[in-house]
Parts: C-alpha cells; sequence; structure tokens
C-alpha cells in the first residue's frame, strides 16, 4: 500500500489473510469466549460550511457493553488540512488512518504539495475494498485542499460517497435526522459548529453506544481549530477520595536478600580506538 | 494493451486463491445500489438513467447518489449492484480505456467499454455483484446500449433496464418503447419508466439523474423528487 509518489510499486495482488488460521484454532481453543474487539459504537458527523469543514464526534469506546474508554479521540489526524473520523472497530480506524497520514506525509516531502482530499479517499478507497470488509471501518474525511472543501465517507466494503453533510456510526439514525433538518448551503461558522454539536448531542442521547464529550474540528484554508472538548458531559463523576498512598502505608513484615551466584564463563577485553 | 492491468482488478483486491474466512462484520455495512437503471439508443446518441438511492439494510446511505459515472468523454455507465464493487470496477475500466484511448490516439469505442466490463465482471463473477449498463456514443456505430449483468455476460440492446426496480417496468417497456424515437422522447420514456418503478421499489428513489450522450457531448439532468411524474391507480 504506497503512496501515489511510488506509483511503481503495486501493492501485492490478493488478500493477506496469515492471521486467518491462526485466529481460528485460537477461537477452537477458547470456546467461544474470544476476547472482544473495542469497537467505538459512535457518533460522527461533518459538515461543509461556507469556508471549510467541522467534524464532530463523541468520545464513548465500547467493549460490548462495557464503556471501555470514556475520553477516546476519534477524530484522528491525517494532514495538516485533512482530518478523519472513524467509526466501527478502534484497532482498525485508528490504523488505517495513521496509515494514509503516513502516506500522505511521504507524498508531501517527495512533491513538495499539500495532500488533496481525494487522494486519502482514494487510498482508502483501495485499501478497504482490498480487504473485503474484514477492516471493520466507516470514516467520515473532511479537508481543506487547493481544489476546495471537501467531506467524504468511505465504508467498510470500500464504498465511498461524497456530501455536503454526513453522519455515521450506530448513532448516525439519530444524527442525521438533526442534520437534515439543520443543514443549509454555505453555513456560517457558529452555525455550522451548533448543527455539528446538535446531531453529535442526538446520538449520544439516543444511541447506548455513543456517549460522553463531543470533540469538534474545523478545517478551513487557515488553519485547524481541535476543540477538544467542545462540550463535557453533564454526568461526570467526582472522586471523593484520594487514592494515593504515602510510602510506608503498607508495612513491611520480612526481608529477605538472595544474592544472585555468578560464573564468569568468557572474559573479551577490547581496546577502545580513541585516536 | 489490455495485458497491462496489473494494476487493475488483480492490483486492486481480488485473488482467486483467497480464503475464506468467517466475516465478523455484518452484512448491514454492505452498501448496496438496489436500483433502478435504464438506457435506450436513438439515432444519433444514447440517453441514460438511474434513480439516486444507495442502501445499507433498510437504512438509506445516500439518497442522491450519482450511479451514473463517467467512464469516458462519450461514455457512461449505470451501477447497479454492491456500490463498493461497481464503484471498484468502475475506476479500473476508466484507468484502461483512457490508457486505451492514449495509445489508439483516438476516443475509444463503446463496445470496448462494454468489453472491458465484462472482463472484469465475468473473471471474478463469484466475488462480485455487479450489474452494469454501458452506453455511449462513437464514431463507428453512433449511440449504442450494452447489458453486462451479474454474472459477466455482454449483448448489446436498444433498449435496456436493470436493477431491481426493473422487474416492474419489464411490461411497460414492452409496450411502450419504439424504435426510431427522437432524444425528447426517449428522455421523457426513462423518466416515465424510472418514476413507475420509484413508486413500486422500495430499493429505488430519490431523484431521477437522466444524461443524454451524443458527439456534441453531454447533458446532464436531475428530476427532483417533486417533479417526477406522477401516476395513479385509482
Amino acid at each position: 500500500m504506497m503512496a501515489l509518489s511510488n506509483v511503481l510499486e503495486a501493492p501485492a495482488a490478493g488478500f493477506n489473510f496469515e492471521n486467518s488460521s491462526r485466529n481460528a484454532a485460537l477461537q477452537a481453543g477458547l470456546e467461544g469466549q474470544t476476547p472482544r474487539p473495542m469497537k467505538t459504537g459512535t457518533t460522527i458527523a461533518g459538515v461543509v460550511f461556507k469556508d471549510g469543514v467541522v467534524l464532530g464526534a463523541d468520545t464513548r469506546a465500547t467493549s460490548s457493553e462495557v464503556v471501555a474508554d470514556k475520553m477516546c479521540s476519534k477524530i484522528h489526524y491525517m494532514a495538516p488540512n485533512i482530518y478523519c473520523c472513524g467509526a466501527g472497530t478502534a484497532a482498525d480506524t485508528e490504523k488505517t488512518t495513521d496509515l494514509v497520514a503516513s502516506n500522505l506525509t511521504i507524498f508531501s516531502l517527495n512533491s513538495g504539495r499539500k495532500p488533496r482530499v481525494v487522494m486519502a479517499v482514494n487510498i482508502l478507497q483501495d485499501l478497504l475494498y482490498r480487504y473485503r470488509g474484514q477492516i471493520g471501518a466507516s470514516l467520515i474525511l473532511g479537508g481543506v485542499d487547493c481544489t476546495g472543501s471537501h467531506l467524504y465517507t468511505v465504508g467498510p466494503y470500500g464504498s465511498v460517497d461524497k456530501k455536503p453533510y454526513l453522519a455515521m456510526g450506530s448513532g448516525n439514525l439519530a444524527a442525521m435526522g438533526i442534520m437534515e433538518d439543520g443543514f443549509r448551503p454555505d453555513l456560517e461558522l457558529d452555525q455550522a459548529k451548533q448543527l455539528v454539536r446538535s446531531a453529535i448531542q442526538a446520538g449520544i442521547l439516543n444511541d447506548l453506544g455513543s456517549g460522553h464529550n463531543i470533540d469538534l474540528c474545523v478545517i478551513t484554508d487557515r488553519g485547524v481549530d481541535y476543540i477538544r472538548p467542545y462540550q463535557e458531559s453533564q454526568y461526570k463523576d467526582h472522586r471523593t477520595n484520594k487514592y494515593r498512598f504515602r510510602q510506608g502505608t503498607t508495612p513491611v513484615l520480612t526481608d529477605t536478600v538472595v544474592p544472585l551466584e555468578l560464573e564468569v564463563v568468557e572474559e573479551k577485553v577490547q581496546q577502545m580506538e580513541t585516536s | 494493451m489490455l495485458q497491462k492491468n496489473s494494476i487493475g482488478l488483480v492490483g486492486r483486491c481480488i485473488c482467486l486463491n483467497l480464503v475464506k474466512v468467517r466475516n465478523c462484520i455484518s452484512n448491514i455495512c454492505l452498501a448496496s445500489l438496489q436500483t433502478t437503471i435504464m438506457a435506450v439508443e436513438y439515432d444519433g446518441g444514447v440517453v441514460i438513467g438511474a434513480d439516486s438511492r444507495t442502501t445499507t439494510g433498510a437504512y438509506i446511505a445516500n439518497r442522491v447518489t450519482d450511479k451514473l459515472t463517467k467512464i469516458h468523454d462519450r461514455i457512461y455507465c449505470c451501477r447497479s449492484g454492491s456500490a463498493a464493487d461497481t464503484q471498484a470496477i468502475a475506476e479500473v475500466v476508466n484507468y484502461q480505456l483512457g490508457f486505451h484511448s492514449i495509445e489508439l490516439d483516438e476516443p475509444p469505442l463503446v463496445e470496448t467499454a462494454a468489453n472491458l466490463f465484462r472482463a472484469s465482471c465475468y473473471r471474478y463473477r463469484e466475488e462480485l455483484s455487479a450489474g452494469i449498463l454501458v452506453a455511449g456514443w462513437d464514431r463507428r456505430k453512433g449511440g449504442q446500449v450494452y447489458c453486462v449483468p451479474i454474472g459477466g455476460m455482454l449483448v448489446r440492446q436498444p433498449v435496456s433496464i436493470g436493477g431491481s426496480g426493473s422487474t416492474y417496468i419489464y411490461g411497460f417497456m414492452d409496450s411502450n418503447y419504439k424504435p426510431g424515437m427522437t432524444k425528447d422522447q426517449c428522455l421523457e420514456l426513462t423518466a416515465t419508466a424510472l418514476s413507475l418503478a420509484m413508486e413500486r421499489d422500495g430499493s429505488s428513489g430519490g431523484v431521477i439523474r437522466l444524461a443524454s450522450i451524443s458527439e456534441e457531448g453531454v447533458e446532464r439532468k436531475v428530476i427532483l423528487g417533486n417533479q417526477l411524474p406522477r401516476f395513479s391507480t385509482h
């Protein structure tokens, strides 16, 4: 999987299922109690406004019914002018976006240009299609480049859609309702931020897989404003105690020292050249 | 030239020695273009049309999809089936046809484009789910419509319909299509047929996207939801 600058090396044909037999053996050994992957059952949304793109995401990562991470970061960096929200399996979205970010950096260094959003989309589509849906990543890419502001979604099977407003993840039905109602072409920055905030809020309130804070990322041609968190959860818990223990809290009952007897097997002396 | 498809579908994804692994991700993420697509020939060009709905399960993932994809300046294809598969195939054929056209130093033939689609669709028929209508204009045979359904058949037809919604309009097409129609008659026929299919098929809907391709160029039109032709059985 190479950046466009390394066009000469085409990716190896076919799928890489090296681990499939190992996984099958593990599953047989564990008898169905395999650890569930951490999913970002999620609400992510994006909207194109007058001067750029606003991306938003919640911050809950779940492992089945347990919240694995309350402050998970779902808006990933791809390039100085391109950011990507990821829904689906947390590891997949993280690694896929990292891979593309590296490729875009190589491209930038090679060509001296800022990468375009459509480049990232093409690389992602290629990768996800090649793996036939085995990589569980639903992504919303947004960015501003020399051709304008763009917002794309890439599905886990490799299908791409380009739209002015999008929502993905388990909470996307709730978020899409807000988006459909509130979207207008050429929104102002504050309106766009409010729209995305409301959409994510709808997802948080109505979807069990989404929750906690709302992160926003505003991308314009002047730069990026990564607001984390934009809105904090109302249900924050406050620790009532300090859980630090001073030295000596646990009393030492006995102290045993066992010297390790070492035998000199080989001795080598090497002169250091200091000239 | 057609040997140089190493950056074609093989590089893209499909290997015939693939190991079947149980798919952990439910097929609800698979975006599908259950759809209605249509293409009609007239003297001097073709008219193509499609609805605009992409579904993942029962949810409409995209209600404004553009299923009329440009393959070359005067050659378009209408996509139905799996969104990912058809997008991938169309990109591959786009590349192959562009390369071929540069080698020949003249615009490619619609039959060539159709054969490129057929080559990919037939070779990987077990893995793909793609029903495609290839339509365009070239200097040798004028307007042509080729049908490449699931399985990878290739046949030229004066008028062709495809997708899940097409089953509802076979009768309409059989009774209303007449050879020798003008461009405007074809546009009206396509709009009416698609509208009828969208009315009855749950997987088709949204807006109607039309395009007419001729020697002069490509003219695209959109008929919005509230402007669709209306019918009533009572």
